[in-house]
């Protein structure tokens, strides 16, 4: 039986007050699982960015509890919360966020250095992460004299450097050309992905949907549908 | 901690052209700030050189006395006074004044002459040339060889002159520690002759200098001193006193502190708006560090490194060319009055703070603001 990674329960969430009330999520609960590499689709505007903020520990929910490891994540101090996201989730940024006047193996050693790994020992080992993306070779180059897809490879090198349970990835192909897209989804799920691992990735990108173990759909704020392996209804 | 400060290095100084700007904007305003202040220092220092030069360790004068050139002269009887006061050593006459010698070529020079104590000589200066004894020699004065001296023609031993209608012969040629402010060359000579050669009023006495016994004594002397109804500075209030006046009597204090406050303000300026865009730039980067996992104490610590950083370099780097332009200024001109002190540096170091401090209040006010979930939402 598949371990529980995260576990989200009936998650509220707006913005503003009075008559600029606006729900983004609506009593939402779902759960995701090691070993599985789960999508959430819908719309812009649907809710699914704000649903990932607040199961990564990011954005803090109206109500509703997000479970990992038998723990709500939002009963935890700031700090705290902070050394969660340090420790068990990996991001990767819809625009990367690379640090341009950082090399690519700085980059991808900013969670190592956050977790005070010393400085050289962190470069060594984000140096290993980039071997796994392949992209050894461009370790001392700065990240703006890499293409998109390279980019794209660094941040996962920088998600994966601090060892997460759970990797989330925004919109991964949405700087990315359909083929580059496909094959850095390709990547990911035959090398970063392990059954002690859960990645949750959010797109609207119907081209890499196959890769998917399930697909939660959403639209204005509520979960309205999950497909599992490719677009097959549940 | 290093690592993270590591990363905050690397951030700021591969940013080449705003560490540059943030650079040029601490070091202008440190090398102004401190340039205004080493001159204003600088003015003060020869303003009291009569006082350094002497050297008396307790100076009785009028109450009305600002600088020790424009001493209000005092009659004998408080000479006498001031020897008959329990605790004091000794205590002699100083005469300062100003006189006019006509040069050989028939111009006119003013200079300053100091009447030194006939029996004593208190307050010599020391001599590159001649006998000291020879001041007691007939119309003799010794000159001081500093960057006035030239004004005289470079009188050698033997040189004659004529001052206020009389003659006068050089016997000796000076150095003194301290150079004058005012531009004049200055003649020593015995009190007698002084008072003999240059006019004054009924009263001649410019100062009495007063040795104590010991330091314990100085209180008592300067009470008895007051009950007489004038005033006994030790050399260092004495200094202070022309501070001040320079400082709150004369506009020139207030002058400098506008020039230093107005380095202030452009050095704030430049460095404050340089180093708020350069926050705003890498505000999303700051917020995918939060997003990741930094602390916001992180976060704070990497702007307060990087604004103090710049803030020290900037501080190095304008102390340095504003040393550098004061001894350049001062091979080519002598008399060129500027003085880096202690005090400056501390007050240009506390003024640099108070700029990394805005500047990275700024930054950080901006860095604590930014939500994760901004970088989410683009």
């Amino acid at each position: 039986m598949a371990r529980l990674a995260v576990k989200a329960d009936k998650l509220v969430k707006w913005f503003g007050e009075g008559e600029a009330k606006t729900y983004a999520v609506r009593d939402v609960s779902f759960e995701a699982y090691f070993g599985e590499m789960l999508y959430i689709e819908g719309p812009s505007g649907s809710g699914k960015t704000t649903l990932l903020s607040i199961i990564s520990g990011i954005l803090r929910p109206n109500s509703g509890t997000v479970m990992v490891e038998d723990k709500d994540i939002w009963s935890l101090t700031g700090d705290q919360i902070a050394d969660f996201r340090l420790n068990k989730v990996g991001f990767v940024f819809q625009d990367y966020h690379l640090f341009p006047k950082l090399t690519t193996a700085e980059n991808a050693a900013i969670p190592l250095i956050l977790k005070k790994v010393e400085w050289d020992e962190a470069i060594n080992m984000a140096t290993k992460y980039l071997e796994i993306v392949g992209l050894k070779d461009r370790a001392q180059l700065a990240p703006v004299k890499l293409s998109g897809g390279e980019q794209q490879r660094v941040a996962i090198a920088r998600a994966i450097a601090s060892g997460p349970d759970i990797m989330i990835f925004d919109e991964p192909t949405a700087s990315l050309d359909g083929e580059t897209g496909r094959r850095i989804v390709d990547f990911v799920k035959k090398n970063i992905m392990n059954e002690n691992r859960c990645i949750i990735i959010v797109t609207h990108d119907s081209r890499i949907f196959e890769y998917a173990d399930r697909i939660i759909k959403m639209a204005d704020g509520k979960i309205i549908g999950v497909a599992k392996g490719g677009l097959r209804e549940e | 901690m290093k690592g993270i400060l590591k990363i905050a290095f690397k951030l700021l100084v591969n940013d080449k052209g705003k560490f540059a700007a943030l650079l040029v904007g601490i070091t202008f305003a440190v090398f102004l700030m401190v340039m205004m202040t080493s001159m204003f220092a600088g003015i003060l220092h020869r303003a009291s050189s009569t006082i350094i030069n002497i050297g008396a360790k307790i100076w009785v004068m009028d109450p009305a006395v600002n600088t020790p050139a424009n001493s209000i002269p005092m009659p004998d009887y408080i000479l006498d006074a001031a020897r008959s006061i329990n605790g004091v050593k000794y205590a002699v006459p100083l005469y300062s004044g100003a006189g006019l010698v006509k040069l050989r070529k028939g111009v006119y020079q003013s200079v300053t002459v100091i009447g030194l104590d006939d029996a004593s000589l208190f307050g010599r200066p020391d001599l590159i040339q001649g006998h000291i004894e020879d001041i007691y020699a007939e119309n003799s004065f010794i000159i001081v060889q500093d960057s006035e001296y030239p004004k005289l023609g470079s009188p050698g031993l033997g040189a004659e002159f004529e001052i206020n209608d009389n003659r006068g012969v050089i016997v000796g040629i000076a150095r003194v520690n301290v150079g004058s402010l005012f531009g004049t060359p200055t003649l020593y000579t015995t009190y007698y002759r002084a008072v003999q050669y240059i006019p004054s009023m009924r009263f001649t006495i410019s100062y009495v200098l007063i040795e104590p016994k010991s330091v314990a004594d100085i209180l008592h002397i300067k009470q008895q001193i007051k009950s007489l109804g004038y005033e006994a500075l030790t050399k260092d209030e004495f200094i202070h006193k022309v501070s001040e006046y320079y400082k709150y009597q004369t506009g020139l204090g207030i002058n400098v502190m506008i020039m230093t406050v107005i380095s202030f303000i452009v050095g704030l300026s430049i460095s404050g708006q340089t180093f708020y865009t350069f926050i705003l730039e890498n505000l999303e980067k700051f917020g995918a560090l939060k997003a990741i996992g930094a602390k916001g104490s992180e976060l704070v610590y990497m702007i307060l490194f990087q604004a103090t950083f710049t803030a020290l370099t900037g501080y190095g780097m304008g102390v340095g060319l504003a040393s550098l332009i004061i001894a350049f200024a001062k091979l080519r001109l002598p008399n060129y009055a500027a003085m880096i002190t202690y005090t400056n540096l501390g007050f240009a170091f506390v003024m640099v703070l108070i700029i990394a401090a805005i500047s990275s209040y700024i930054g950080v006010r901006k860095v604590l603001r930014i939500e994760p979930f901004d970088i989410f939402r683009g």
